[in-house]
């Protein structure tokens, strides 16, 4: 580990103003995922700005839906009464995410800007555009089992491995972040973006800017929900796939629904054709059948991970049924 | 006062201080004058180190030395002309690369975090080579180790004419020992020739001995402490050269030096048990009788060093086959050693044999029972002996009731609860029951109270616990009366703890040495030398003006034990629930029964029962540590992505002890359970997923995707 400066403004516009001077300055949150990469050296920051002590830690209602504080930890969110009652498939997601101990001190806004867990980025040793733009991809040719089927680029195929994102863009939740520019909001589904020839931006930040808060409309998906992880052992591990199911169910209808997916992109994937699909349909195994597989289009596997395309669609399945209270 | 016997259920001696923070572990020892020692590994996998810039590092603060194999003193044992060369890896004596993560430099400092940031200073330039560590590309290159002999008993084609055929492959990847203390060394020189060490080791005695002929130095110069260990499962059976090097560096900067690998480091440094592809070739007749077996085992080894285990022995001797045959090979690759592993050779062997028994129940269409019932070896046909125990039969009819047998389906894949998919598996364990020479020195102090001690280990199973409840039984007082201590080279010689050995050993010793003591005190009090009158000890040493009595016991196997054949059993009995949507699998119950002997210690016993049965569940459904060989480095290298069992994932467990003395092994009759608490874990599970899905899972561990 290099040494690095370490500031801790108490305002969120010194926050922003932190990143002025000094190349490469990194926000400091929780800490759960950029300590590790700086112990590793795949993160390697001349300024850490600790933005723990910035008033960004409130969960409350606003006349729109609900606002989350950047600084929120996952946890706090997840047991969180006005969460658990009108967006549960969010606090679903987090508690399948990671451990108590790291949900009690991982905040919101680092689970949004959370790194891939590919074990090339992590490896300093090994080829990485993400961490070294135009070093290679260990991982196109490489152990591929945790990788992306969807919107892939021949420079990277990491995924976001974030459960919390599933949810939150599932949700259609909107991100509120500070610069030097000044305010912006960002729509939770332009926030992370897909490789391509940058796989280097995991999202559409600008430099320095910090998010505040992440807020959520009201919706009616708060009773038929259901987010279903596949993962190699029953806690603290990465999703091979999850889905992220809301059902607005009126007189056995699907009036809405809102679909996403994780493990299997670089950014969390929203199912909205799945969902334009399900739009009005009878709640029945055979439409859930047939959305799961609409759900696919566009999918393409790699040497290790070729069985994603079964089982993503039988996630979806198993998610839609439960969320819809069937019997599969 | 209440006074333990043998048999009871004893709290933890140390278990206090191991839920306060008491307890001193090998990486908490302060020395004054510590200094930290980092090492640097290689980032090559094969070919040579052509030069090491040290400069930056040793620039930067508190930097004592860099030491490497440009400038590393020599360690006497690791040249040729040693009376008792060190066998493996010689760290720092020549410039050669034979593995992805070997140490190529050692930073000493005054801090660990600044030895670690120096070591990311250290610039090697290397003259690659290039690697083999691919084992499916090599394993015709496999070769038969030295002092291997492949098995035949009666025709080696039988199994291939039988009525009944199941001829199958077997996987089963890498696995690292991964204990939570990471290995610790701290080592200080007390003299010119006479060095101490605070590590982690399963033998302070052997670790010693290791010590003693790497610098060539009398043992009794070389003092070895390792009174707690945090898990070790094989991973500290021997003196790693790590060790060696914390040692030679400490030489070099005149300072202790604390050693620490890190858990990466442990990936490629301390052993691992072997990834090995098993073939087996089982024929029956049409009604289940085993006809022959063919079994033969390929397993990765390092280039360096070849590393052997017993994965075939088990198709030798655990069920009466008239045709046996047995073929063992390892594949030398540019990777760190293995080392023995819980149920080392048996736990891999019993996967493939017990997996392939289970196949053919089906294919005869027959109970697992019955088939193992049908084939229950009455004597052990390998060493054509008698067995000293064996209450195997008994093992199957208590799991089967525990785990409720009776709801198992015969067709697979019919059995449902809900949207789940219902199963039950069994597969069976042995392991090598053994003795060996230990000494005890027993001491009775003018309070009444009585100290042992012998140079044995703790890697988790609660020895002195057993070993104090041992003397109270023999001694005729309450234990909380008698202290055992333990992993000081100083002490009197045992073995090192391996082999499920160290209650029937230094077990053995204490209770010979409290029979003695006994003797002793009898004598004095007048009493005849066997009595078992209730004396009072303090009294006895008063009236005899004794300041103490102190006996050095020496306790060895008997002779009678070559007359037979001596194993510990397990039956293990599995109840999955596996989704068919999504390959999830949820263990709904284990049940462990286990042949061992006398019982000497119920709690302690269980517990070790529970954790080889959770170390059986990680084999079964998680871990693997999986390598790039382009890179010929592990992608998995940490906690996060190597994948030991969490909570979540064990269910209830439960073992059940036969509890009846082997009446030959050794005084109290005990065998070891160690090592078969995990030895055919992994079958039950595999089987019991089978029974539930129709799938057959032959390359562990079983993943969801290979359930979809």
């Amino acid at each position: 580990m290099n040494q690095f400066q370490y500031v801790r403004p108490a305002e969120v516009p010194a926050a922003a103003k932190a990143f002025t001077k000094g190349p490469n300055t990194h926000f400091l949150a929780g800490g759960t995922n950029l300590i590790d990469l700086m112990k590793m050296g795949v993160v390697v920051p001349e300024r850490l700005v600790d933005i723990n002590h910035l008033p960004l830690k409130k969960i409350e209602k606003t006349p729109g839906g609900i606002s989350i504080g950047a600084l929120a930890t996952n946890t706090e969110v997840s047991i969180h009464p006005l969460i658990k009652e009108s967006f549960p498939l969010l606090s679903l997601a987090i508690n399948a995410g990671a451990s108590p101990q790291l949900r009690n001190m991982a905040t919101v806004g680092g689970n949004l800007m959370q790194r891939t867990r590919c074990p090339y980025f992590f490896d300093t040793t090994m080829p990485c555009n993400k961490r070294v733009p135009g070093s290679g991809c260990g991982a196109l040719e490489g152990i591929n089992r945790m990788h992306a089927i969807f919107g892939a680029s021949d420079k990277c195929i990491a995924v976001n491995p974030s459960d919390m994102n599933v949810a939150l863009t599932a949700l259609d939740a909107t991100v509120h972040v500070t610069g030097l520019k000044g305010k912006r909001a960002i729509k939770f589904a332009d926030f992370h973006r897909l490789p391509g020839e940058h796989p280097e931006l995991d999202n559409t930040l600008q430099k320095g800017e910090l998010i505040t808060s992440v807020d959520i409309p009201v919706s009616p998906y708060n009773k038929n929900v259901h987010y279903l992880k596949v993962r190699d052992r029953t806690s603290y591990a990465f999703a091979l796939v999850s889905a992220g199911v809301a059902l607005n169910i009126e007189n056995n209808t699907i009036q809405g629904a809102r679909l996403a997916m994780g493990g299997v992109a670089h950014k969390p994937w929203r199912l909205t054709e799945t969902e334009a699909f399900l739009k009005g349909k009878p709640v029945s195994l055979d439409v859930f059948k047939q959305a799961s597989q609409i759900a696919m289009q566009g999918a393409r596997a790699y040497e290790y991970n070729k069985f994603k395309l079964k089982l993503a669609p039988n996630t979806i399945l198993q998610a839609l049924t439960t969320a819809a209270g069937l019997k599969a | 006062m209440k006074k333990e016997t043998i048999g009871d259920s004893l709290r933890r001696v140390d278990g206090r201080l191991k839920v306060t923070g008491g307890a001193k572990y090998s990486g908490e020892y302060e020395v004054p004058g510590l200094t930290y020692g980092v090492l640097v590994p290689a980032t090559i996998t094969s070919g040579t180190v052509t030069a090491i810039d040290s400069k930056a590092a040793l620039r930067a603060p508190g930097v004592l030395a860099v030491i490497t194999p440009f400038n590393a003193i020599k360690v006497p044992g690791y040249q040729p002309e040693a009376p008792t060369r060190i066998k493996g890896l010689k760290l720092f004596n020549d410039t050669q690369v034979y593995f992805n993560g070997q140490p190529i430099a050692l930073v000493v400092a005054d801090t660990f975090e600044r030895a670690t940031h120096a070591a990311g200073l250290v610039k090697a330039t290397y003259q690659s080579q290039p690697h083999e560590t691919n084992f499916h590309k090599n394993i015709e290159k496999g070769v038969s180790p030295q002092n291997n002999k492949d098995y035949v008993r009666g025709d080696v084609n039988a199994y291939k004419n039988a009525p009944v055929k199941i001829e199958q492959e077997y996987m089963l990847p890498s696995e690292m020992h991964n204990p939570m203390e990471l290995h610790v060394t701290t080592a200080f020189w007390t003299g010119d020739d006479k060095v101490t060490l605070y590590t982690k080791s399963q033998g302070v005695i052997s670790s010693q001995r290791a010590v003693a002929n790497a610098f060539q130095l009398d043992a009794k110069n070389v003092q070895i402490n390792s009174r707690f260990v945090g898990g070790a499962f094989g991973s500290s059976l021997r003196t790693w050269p790590h060790e060696i090097a914390a040692i030679q560096a400490a030489k070099m900067v005149k300072r202790p030096v604390k050693l620490t690998l890190t858990r990466e480091q442990m990936f490629t440094l301390v052993g691992y048990r072997p990834l090995t592809i098993q073939k087996i070739g089982l024929g029956a007749t049409a009604d289940g009788k085993l006809v022959g077996i063919s079994h033969e085992s390929h397993s990765q080894t390092a280039a360096y060093e070849e590393f052997t285990e017993r994965s075939v022995n088990v198709s030798r001797f655990l069920y009466d086959i008239p045709n046996v045959n047995t073929l063992y090979k390892v594949v030398p690759l540019n990777v760190g050693v293995p080392a023995p592993m819980r149920g080392p050779g048996e736990a891999t062997g019993s996967f493939a044999l017990e997996s392939a028994l289970d196949e053919l129940s089906y294919a005869v269409n027959m109970d697992p029972i019955e088939l193992r019932l049908k084939n229950y070896a009455e004597t052990d046909l390998e060493k054509n002996l008698p067995w000293s125990s064996k209450y195997l039969k008994e093992c199957y009819q208590k799991g089967a009731e525990r785990i409720g047998w009776s709801n198992r389906a015969a067709k697979p894949g019919t059995n449902r609860d809900g949207e789940w998919l219902v199963g039950y598996g069994i597969g069976c364990g042995a392991f090598g029951a053994y003795r060996s020479r230990a000494l005890a020195k027993i001491k009775l102090m003018p309070d009444g109270s009585v100290n042992i001690k012998s140079a044995t280990s703790d890697i988790g199973p609660g020895t002195a616990t057993s070993m104090v409840l041992i003397a109270a039984d023999i001694l005729n007082i309450p234990a909380k009366r008698i202290t055992f201590e333990l992993g000081d080279s100083s002490f009197p010689v045992a073995p090192t703890q391996g082999g499920s050995a160290t209650i029937s050993s230094v077990g053995s010793a204490v209770h010979d040495a409290c029979i003695a003591l006994k003797q002793k005190l009898n004598a004095l009090a007048g009493k005849v030398e066997d009595s078992n009158d209730d004396i009072d000890y303090a009294k006895v040493l008063s009236q005899n003006n004794l300041p103490f009595l102190e006996i050095t016991q020496e306790s060895n196997p008997n002779e009678e034990a070559k007359k037979y054949s001596m194993y510990s059993f397990s039956a293990h009995f599995a109840q999955v629930y596996v989704h068919p949507l999504t390959g999830a699998v949820k263990i709904k119950k284990v049940v462990a029964v286990v042949d061992a002997g006398k019982i000497v210690n119920h709690k302690t016993a269980s517990s070790q029962m529970i954790g080889g049965t959770v170390g059986g569940i990680g084999m079964a459904m998680t871990e693997e540590a999986v390598f790039d060989d382009r890179f010929g480095r592990y992608i998995n290298g940490n906690f996060a992505d190597y994948h030991v069992p969490v909570n979540a994932d064990i269910p209830q467990l439960e073992a059940i002890f036969i509890d009846r003395p082997d009446p030959i092994i050794n005084p109290i009759g005990t065998k070891g359970i160690g090592e078969i608490s995990l030895i055919g874990v992994a079958p039950a599970i595999a089987n019991a997923i089978y029974n539930a899905t129709g799938k057959r899972v032959r390359e562990l561990p079983i993943t969801p995707d290979k359930l979809i």
